[in-house]
């Protein structure tokens, strides 16, 4: 079984067509870095996510790619345009098979 | 996670008179030789190399926005805007952000497309040292652009142990 976590997404309920809206989604995750050491000298195996995606209605509109200067429980803020009532769909994909999916409906009017 | 947070309040002397040494020496520095000031460091001038595969980069439009003194390392607050009117012919295709005081120099790389409306990315970072931090940014005629802050980090991230 994959692993997972919480996320929270906040993406404003309805919108009025064409009009930028702001999304900030964030997820528990360590994002452990691959540089840090245990106090018996051992180095900790880097475990992050590695990828962010942002589907409106199935179309791929926002995108990144995370490296471990991401701090932990990534929280990233971006912004889109409203063009149609619809899902979103939010998705990390990380190391060891880590999956996160949030879904949020909005209204456009 | 259990880690050990030095507490700001107990910074040593010493260490507080270093940093700002370090501070004064680099005021000095850029007011004496701007352009060796502005000198990115080897493995992040890589790092870019491989982004732009060695185009020219435009000073300008992009603005990187993180605190000039940040207490802790491990949380900071970078926000990236690019001036651009996000039409359909112009916009902004990625923004990459490289640090070059990290062991790692790539921090993130974001793909925006013109259904982004704005060109605003803001997240929290990890800085290993006092440094700069460059934002490089393609837009969608293949052009390159950057902007660059630099900040004063006086507890590293990375360093600690677990």
């Amino acid at each position: 079984m994959s692993k997972t976590s919480r996320s929270q997404v906040t993406v404003p309920a309805t919108a009025k067509k064409n009009s930028i809206i702001e999304i900030r989604a964030i997820v528990q995750h360590d994002m452990e870095s691959g540089f840090r050491y245990t106090e018996s000298g051992k180095l900790i195996p880097r475990d992050i996510i590695r990828i962010f995606t942002c589907s409106y209605n199935n179309i791929e509109v926002f995108k990144a790619d995370f490296y471990p200067g991401i701090g932990a429980n990534p929280l990233i803020i971006f912004t889109t345009i409203a063009t149609e009532s619809g899902t979103l769909e939010f998705k990390w994909l990380g190391d060891d098979g880590y999956e996160a999916v949030h879904q949020a409906r909005i209204t456009v009017s | 996670m259990n880690m050990k947070f030095n507490s700001p309040l107990k910074i040593h002397r010493r260490t507080w008179m270093q940093q700002l040494q370090k501070l004064a020496l680099l005021a000095f520095g850029t007011y004496l030789m701007p352009s060796i000031a502005l000198a990115k460091k080897e493995e992040a001038d890589e790092a870019i190399q491989k982004i732009t595969s060695g185009a020219k980069i435009q000073e300008g439009r992009v603005t990187l926005t993180i605190p000039p003194l940040v207490e802790n390392g491990n949380l900071v607050v970078l926000k990236v805007s690019v001036d651009s009117p996000m039409t359909a012919n112009d916009y902004v295709k990625v923004i990459h952000v490289i640090a070059e005081g990290n062991p790692l120099p790539n921090i993130f790389a974001a793909y925006l497309t013109p259904r982004s409306g704005t060109a605003n990315i803001t997240t929290r970072v990890r800085l290993a040292d006092s440094q700069r931090v460059w934002a490089i940014v393609q837009m969608s005629n293949g052009s390159f652009w950057q902007g660059s802050a630099e900040t004063l980090v006086t507890l590293s991230a990375c360093t600690e142990m677990v």
